[in-house]
């Protein structure tokens, strides 16, 4: 990574997830120099999160290591993690951005060794396995993490254990001083790819999350399936720890609703398709999926992978909103419903109840510097008002991965033309 | 009319474009997607009691089913507790266009005539606007006889300690059987009351000639 003087042929892409990732690629192989904000300590986002990728069911591991590959080929792009936008002046083509940059505590010089891990004691919440488990303040924020550097949690800055860490580095990566900085970037385009949230499921008040432990969300089922996460690839469900071999999935929670969120997620029903897939595959004696769904949405050219779930004798269909979820004395949550084909009431207990959750924007309710022009759920539009600021991936629309790469291309190149019209009138 | 909105309009039978003339909130029924959320929610077993729950006389509206909508006991079982308005994804006001399609079949003469809430509603109605005060012996034994006389007795029997026990704590007053008490002005109520069928009944005219 060369250090380059942003200057106002500068592409900004804010957000390092998939499409952060591939806008700043994209952009950079082309020739641009490009600063890539992250406000995490790692790139990936949410995809390095999933367990796998509908619709091939391959691991994130293997479309992110390409991506981490071209970054580190190209030294076009800058990354700076652990970093937030504060503000954005001026206009198209010449934009002033202003970033801060919070301390890792550990700088360019750590091997990724984890030896800091091993010497500190205190242990803070997960936030890449959804806080279902906790890890050493000195941690790797995830196997792959791109850069592979060690992070120290700011809760032991100027205790012992902060202490311990740097005794026990080698390589002298540990600086307990480092502050935090704000710098001004110059940008002639700014791409916003800030991706999305699972939405809060505990304001969907009658499926009891947060109130009944084995109601999880989709987002964290995907952990639990994970041999990185907190339960080292085995479903077990969060209350007692049993094998969950009976689960329930629960379509539009949240999504398609007015009391939460107005629009279709889109992602949901082939993430459920998709995570019956990781129950057979860690039960196959006799795991069981249930989907109560209103109607599945297989968005694209996915009707082939619904079908094959559908003739899967271990998933059943139930077309059916569930009305509301409570818990029995075995710590089973119970489904209360009507089957809208019969019109017959069901009160079914599952060891582990999933709430397909949907998208929200993480822009939304965000005041976005510079006068963004969102739609009623919060995505960002395409509109002339944005000037050279351009929407990508989740942050525009409820997208799976494969789409958002796509929109993320689309803005990396509305990007290049706003940056070779400024290359142009300079010269 | 756009040419979208006229090809949807071919698929709005009549039944529909009556139900969304007729009934109070009735424009609301096409916009029910059959989650099934509303019926899930409801307090009342209508396995038993309910013929059809809320989402299926949607659905049955939709698919012309004049006779068997207005004609059912179904939304007349609603208690009004307002679970599935709550719930509703797509904030129907389910509660009011039950209420709605009740009013509609009773104002056209095809509710169900011994259905004990219509029955009871009806009855009730009568009672307090007779004298402007509610005469809650003649109501109860309105009530007792509604399926006849032996039938009525028997009700009567099975009611006996709970009646003694109001007369003697002097919430029951025997005497209320002979006329029963009125509020001041039972002539001006009366009138009150005449004038506010009048109006009523012009405006459901003017819907009904459309």
């Amino acid at each position: 990574m060369t250090e380059h003087v942003a200057t106002n042929e500068t592409i900004l892409v804010v957000g390092g997830g998939i499409s952060g990732m591939t806008a700043a690629l994209e952009a950079a192989e082309t020739g641009k120099n490009v600063v890539l904000v992250e406000k995490n300590p790692a790139l990936g986002g949410r995809t390095s999160q999933l367990y796998r990728y509908f619709p091939k069911l391959c691991h994130p591991v293997c479309g992110l290591e390409i991506n981490l590959r071209r970054l580190k080929n190209n030294p076009r792009v800058r990354v700076l993690t652990l970093a937030e936008v504060g503000g954005i002046e001026g206009d198209a083509g010449n934009y002033t951005v202003t970033v801060k940059v919070k301390p890792r505590y550990v700088n360019e010089n750590c091997t990724a060794c984890g030896d800091c891990g091993r010497a500190v004691e205190t242990m803070v919440d997960d936030p890449f396995n959804y806080n279902l488990g906790q890890h050493k303040a000195a941690y790797l924020p995830n196997a792959m993490a791109y850069p592979q550097r060690y992070v120290l949690d700011p809760a032991i800055i100027g205790s012992a254990d902060a202490d311990r860490a740097k005794a026990a580095c080698k390589y002298g990566a540990i600086d307990l001083d480092m502050q935090e900085e704000t710098i001004q970037i110059k940008a002639g385009a700014v791409v916003w790819a800030t991706g999305w949230q699972p939405y809060d499921a505990a304001k969907i008040q009658p499926y009891g999350y947060g109130r009944f432990k084995n109601v999880i969300t989709s987002v964290e089922f995907e952990r639990l399936a994970d041999i990185h996460g907190p339960t080292g690839g085995k479903i077990l469900r969060p209350s007692d720890g049993k094998e969950a071999k009976n689960i329930a999935f629960i379509q539009c929670a949240g999504s398609r609703d007015e009391n939460h969120l107005r629009h279709c997620s889109r992602f949901c029903c082939m993430a459920s398709l998709k995570q019956t897939h990781y129950v057979r595959e860690k039960y196959p004696e006799d795991g069981r999926s249930t989907i109560y769904y209103i109607d599945i949405r297989a968005i694209d050219r996915f009707e082939d992978f619904y079908q094959k779930v559908q003739a899967d004798s271990s998933v059943t269909f139930i077309k059916s909103k569930v009305a509301k979820i409570t818990e029995d004395e075995h710590g089973n949550a119970v489904c209360h419903g009507v089957n809208t084909e019969g019109y017959k009431r069901y009160t079914t207990p599952h060891d582990l109840v999933v709430l397909a959750v949907g998208m929200e924007p993480s822009v939304k309710g965000i005041n976005i510097p510079g006068h963004i022009v969102a739609d009623s759920s919060g995505f960002i539009e395409a509109d002339p008002a944005n000037g050279a600021v351009f929407g990508a991936g989740c942050a525009t629309n409820a997208l799976d991965v494969n789409r958002a790469v796509q929109s993320a291309t689309a803005a990396a190149l509305r990007a290049i033309q706003v940056v070779n019209k400024v290359a142009k009138a300079e010269a | 009319m756009s040419a979208n909105t006229a090809v949807a309009d071919k698929y709005r039978n009549n039944f529909l474009k009556e139900i969304e003339e007729q009934v109070e909130m009735g424009d609301w029924v096409k916009m029910c997607m059959q989650c099934g959320v509303c019926s899930g929610s409801c307090p009342t077993n209508f396995q038993s009691a309910w013929e059809h729950p809320p989402q299926e006389i949607f659905m049955m509206i939709r698919a012309g089913k004049r006779e068997e909508v207005l004609t059912t006991t179904s939304m007349w079982n609603c208690t009004s507790c307002y679970n599935c308005i709550v719930r509703c994804p797509r904030k129907l006001p389910i509660t009011h266009i039950m209420h709605g399609i009740a009013e509609y079949a009773h104002r056209i003469g095809m509710a169900p005539k011994m259905q004990p809430t219509r029955f009871f509603s009806g009855l009730f109605w009568k009672n307090c606007t007779h004298t402007g005060r509610v005469n809650e012996l003649k109501l109860s034994m309105g009530l007792y006889f509604k399926d006849g006389f032996v039938q009525g007795i028997k009700n009567g029997m099975a009611m006996q300690a709970v009646a003694l026990g109001l007369v003697k704590a002097r919430r029951l007053n025997v005497m209320e059987l002979f006329g029963g008490h009125k509020c001041k002005d039972q002539k001006g109520i009366q009138s009150m009351l005449k004038k506010a069928y009048e109006i009523e009944r012009s405006r459901k005219a003017a819907r009904m000639a459309g």
